[in-house]
């Protein structure tokens, strides 16, 4: 049995462990024993501690025989992108500046998990403090997409993607800023949500954009992801952007059949590769078989959501990144001077060109004489984006449209473009800059590559994306799928 | 061409940095205080870890908006956090959140008292415009040791109200007079220590000079971080003196940033306009917009004390106070809740109860505070009024015995220094000594005239009568001895002048 367990959904491990058909340390030795296997061709991990994992999959088991277990996520692993805090655990964000930091703290997605029971297990690669589309910025190793290692998984959250596509892992956290969990779930065949923003605290989450960042669940099903938000969404005091309002997004919605699915007007023209176009047609010819309502709808600023991302995201990561001085923690130059001069060695050393990149432009965005005319603007461009996409969703339930316009990429295909890179993003920035809930569900094949739709949501809906994310996959056999490696 | 200094007008205006009385840090759960071990109270989000979020201290909310009640201020619907990009390693975020844009503060003035011509008169009072109050933090201490730095992030995340004046002030003794006066607003009404010694108060004084009688403002200068009274008053009188040298110099003034070396008493440039940070002010994602609801205001409202100069003149007005005592007693809004609990208990004299406080109380309480900093080597605290041993009633009391006669004057002062040693009632030191003056006036009357009688005194008595007012106190003396000192002086007098006619 145990060569199964990797392709197992987390809710079907979940059954057998409370039926006591497996424990936590079966199937974590299973997993660790693929790790070895396929790690090294996937790159997914940057950290495994094999000795801790097992330790707390036989707190698990101790507990689950005394009767105490702690929910359907007791004794299940969960791999967590490296730039959410694990007591303990490395928090590099795949960057040379924190490649030396272990947490001295949980970031609260991690208390939550500690309390439902999980294992947390391992950590994951990703783009240098979320920066990227790729994973190809990751400062520590590659990650390749297991439907084909010539390929990028996506990015930022590559490493979730990738591990939970490989079966190395039945679930993983990612974080989201522009599209870095629906992004890699397209581009590896899985399931990745982004909640609306304020539903999951950021406290422990490495900032990259505040006002953009949501932690969110990846899976390789819908019923893993919805598991997986339940155990997340929860208030926090530590984060005044999150809200008590967990019950309102995770309440069931009704018959999904019903849903009223907008299309945005030309959205499938742009840039869009044929086959991507095929199956995302495929889909909602699907929804209407079923009784959905399609419509067209209009957003006429869509537009502006890569600019109004790129001025935003980037002039809060300058300064949410000003942190990283070599001071307190971190890469500290071992060049000699000033404090100041120590600062800015340590920085020109510690961050990688992408990274730089963001923060100049971020920087520049802010600078007096300039605010007005890229940061002030952007603030007005997100308000309108956000209207119009609320003015949207008042007359449909869901918006549909691909999640990235073209499958994966070979890797360093695009390394030397990142304007092109950017608009890898074009179709799930607009949820961030909005703050809506949405989701990539797998689709179809360009070729061997996985392609998914993406979902884009009122405020809390969560449920009822994830019920349209059913409805799809209970018809379809993309559920589950992982590439023969 | 020369003028005179009188010539020139200096117009300033202050920024004042006062940290919060508060239990945590402003936007950390963490604690602060004065005198721990470097680096002692920091926590992951004073450390600016990464993944930690700030969370605004409620408690330093409400200090700014009771603040900004005792100015008068109209507290604002809502209030906004802005991040202050700078790189420097006291800074761990390398931002500091500050508000630029919705401050917590807005408007409100504090009346300010000039020195009188002497200690005994009242100067000119006048208002001085606050523009708004800003809720911030504070940031580390960077020092330099050796060939290396060391930082301290202790006072990193310490709340700091930053409360920003009108440029209404025209004077070094102005400037004086309005710090003070703040430091007592903000004392009394509990929003802040200011205590200077520690770093708690800290002011940039903006200083420009006009032709008198001239409407545009003079380029001004920022003379930053000064953290004491006297270096704000000594800096606007070198400023003046400077300004007024370059400008009849022919030169011009130029805009900078300012430093003061309290011990040569000498500003110098820090940094000039060009030199000015950018420092790309955004609004802070981290902390949504916070609304001030009407019903904290309103229960804030309760907590606004009395000010400083309303309780002076009701003193002056309605008790009938000198000025003298007055302006002693409101400095210290302890103090002065302890004079008027004094007076509720005998409402009679007021002023008799104050000449007690502010001579004899605060004499008594300063000695032995004194004596308690000897035995410990401590920093001398403030006049303390939990500790004293004597109580508002207590006080009240002794004077009453005073006013009804049953001691003298000179008794008095016997009992209290008995009542500050032991604590107990004056009516009871009073008994226990036996000190109750003989107003017994059949007794008395005996007596008065047993001793006109003596011979040894009849030198006196024609004086007396021959027109020497003075010579009556001869007959005193041998009275007082008659009585073991316990008749009342104010019968004696009268029944010696009845019976010398």
């Amino acid at each position: 049995m145990a060569d199964l367990l990797h392709t197992l959904s987390a809710a079907e491990l979940g059954r057998r462990l409370s039926a006591g058909l497996l424990t936590s340390r079966t199937l974590c030795e299973a997993l660790i024993a693929r790790y070895h296997l396929l790690n090294k061709k996937v790159g997914a991990f940057t950290h495994l501690d094999e000795r801790d994992v097992l330790t707390q999959a036989d707190a698990s088991d101790a507990r689950r025989k005394a009767g105490q277990g702690r929910g359907p996520l007791e004794g299940i692993p969960v791999a967590i992108k490296d730039n959410i805090a694990v007591k303990g655990q490395p928090l590099t964000c795949s960057s040379q500046m924190l490649a030396s930091l272990v947490s001295p703290y949980d970031a609260h997605v991690t208390e939550r998990l500690r309390a439902a029971g999980a294992i947390l297990y391992g950590r994951l690669n990703m783009d240098e403090f979320a920066m990227g589309s790729s994973t190809e910025n990751s400062a520590i190793q590659k990650t390749f997409n297991p439907w084909d290692l010539a390929c990028i998984p996506g990015g930022s959250s590559g490493g979730s993607a990738a591990a939970l596509a490989a079966g190395l892992v039945p679930l993983a956290l990612g974080s989201d800023t522009g599209g870095s969990i629906r992004q890699p779930a397209s581009h590896c065949g899985i399931v990745g949500l982004k909640p609306t923003y304020g539903l999951i605290s950021r406290f422990g989450l490495v900032a990259f954009a505040s006002s953009l960042d949501q932690i969110g669940p990846m899976a390789r099903c819908i019923e893993d992801c919805e598991l997986l938000l339940s155990a997340l969404a929860s208030a926090d005091a530590r984060d005044m952007t999150c809200f008590a309002v967990a019950d309102r997004a995770l309440t069931p919605a009704g018959d999904a059949k019903k849903l009223r699915i907008g299309i945005p007007k030309g959205f499938l023209g742009k840039g869009v590769g044929a086959e991507v176009a095929t199956a995302v047609t495929a889909a909602i010819d699907f929804y209407r078989s079923q009784g959905c309502a399609i419509s067209e709808v209009e957003l006429p600023s869509a537009d502006l959501a890569v600019p109004t991302y790129y001025v935003v995201a980037t002039a809060e990561a300058s300064s949410n990144l000003g942190r990283y001085d070599g001071v307190r923690y971190g890469h500290r130059s071992a060049s000699a001077g000033t404090p100041v001069e120590m600062m800015t060695n340590s920085r020109s050393e510690g961050f990688g060109a992408e990274v730089k990149r963001r923060i100049l432009l971020g920087t520049f965005v802010l600078s007096a004489g300039y605010a007005d005319a890229y940061y002030m603007r952007a603030l007005r461009a997100r308000s309108k984006i956000r209207a119009e996409y609320l003015a949207a969703l008042a007359t449909v339930d869901v918006l549909l449209t691909p999640t990235v316009p073209t499958p994966a990429f070979k890797v360093g295909e695009k390394a030397s473009d990142p304007l092109q890179l950017y608009l890898e993003d074009i179709f799930t920035i607009p949820a961030n800059l909005a703050g809506l809930p949405a989701i990539s569900v797998p689709c179809g094949k360009s070729g061997h590559l996985p392609v998914g739709f993406h979902l884009v949501g009122a405020p809390l809906s969560e449920a009822k994306l994830l019920a349209a994310g059913r409805l799809f996959e209970s018809a379809h056999g993309f559920a589950h799928q992982q590439a023969a490696l | 061409m020369s003028s005179s200094p009188s010539d020139w007008e200096v117009v300033i205006g202050l920024e004042v940095h006062v940290q919060l009385h508060t239990r945590a840090k402003v936007f950390a759960s963490s604690p602060w205080g004065f005198g721990k071990e470097p680096n002692e109270q920091v926590d992951s989000v004073v450390l600016g870890l990464p993944g930690t979020l700030p969370v605004v201290n409620r408690e330093a909310v409400e200090k700014s908006i009771l603040f900004g009640l005792v100015v008068g201020s109209s507290v604002p619907e809502q209030c906004a956090w802005d991040r202050k990009n700078y790189f420097y390693p006291d800074n761990p975020k390398n931002y500091q959140l500050t508000q630029k844009d919705f401050p917590i503060v807005v408007g409100g003035q504090v009346e300010i008292e000039l020195p009188g011509i002497s200690r005994n008169v009242m100067g000119e009072h006048k208002f001085v415009r606050i523009h708004h109050a800003h809720l911030e933090e504070d940031v580390g201490k960077l020092s330099h040791a050796g060939s290396g730095s060391l930082v301290d992030y202790n006072r990193a995340g310490v709340p700091l109200l930053e409360i920003v004046t009108e440029p209404d002030l025209r004077s070094a003794a102005e400037a004086e007079a309005f710090l003070r006066s703040l430091v007592a607003l903000l004392t009394q009404a509990g929003v802040a220590d200011c205590d200077m010694e520690k770093g708690q108060l800290r002011c940039d004084c903006n200083v420009s000079i006009r032709r008198r009688g001239a409407e545009k403002l003079g380029t001004r200068t920022e003379t930053k971080n000064l953290n004491s009274i006297s270096s704000v008053r000594d800096t606007v009188i070198y400023e003046t003196a400077r300004q007024i040298r370059e400008l009849e110099a022919g030169r011009t003034i130029t805009q900078e940033t300012r430093g003061w070396n309290a011990e040569l008493s000498r500003g110098y440039v820090l940094r000039d306009k060009e030199d000015a940070h950018d420092y790309r002010y955004f609004p802070d994602p981290d902390i949504p917009t916070l609304r001030i609801s009407r019903e904290t205001v309103a229960r804030l409202q309760k907590l606004v004390p009395e000010s400083l100069y309303d309780r002076q003149r009701r003193y002056v007005e309605k008790l009938g106070l000198p000025f003298t005592a007055a302006s002693v007693l409101v400095n210290d809004r302890e103090l002065a809740e302890w004079f008027e609990l004094a007076v509720a208990a005998h409402p009679a004299n007021p002023q008799g109860i104050a000449n007690w406080v502010t001579n004899d109380l605060l004499r008594d309480l300063a000695a032995s505070g004194a004596a308690g900093a000897l035995l410990t080597d401590a920093v001398p605290p403030a006049v303390s009024l939990a500790s004293c041993p004597i109580k508002p009633a207590q006080l009240a009391g002794l004077v009453k015995l005073t006013d009804e006669g049953v001691i003298s004057k000179q008794q008095a002062k016997e009992v209290f220094t008995e009542m500050f040693k032991t604590g107990q009632e004056a009516v009871a030191i009073v008994d226990a000594k036996g000190l109750r003056q003989n107003s017994d006036t059949g007794e008395l009357e005996k007596i008065v005239q047993a001793v006109i009688a003596d011979p040894a005194v009849a030198k006196s008595i024609a004086e007396y009568r021959a027109g020497n007012e003075k010579a009556i106190n001869a007959l005193k003396g041998p009275i007082m001895k008659r009585t073991q000192g316990k008749a009342n002086p104010v019968l004696i007098d009268q029944l010696l002048r009845k019976f010398l006619g």
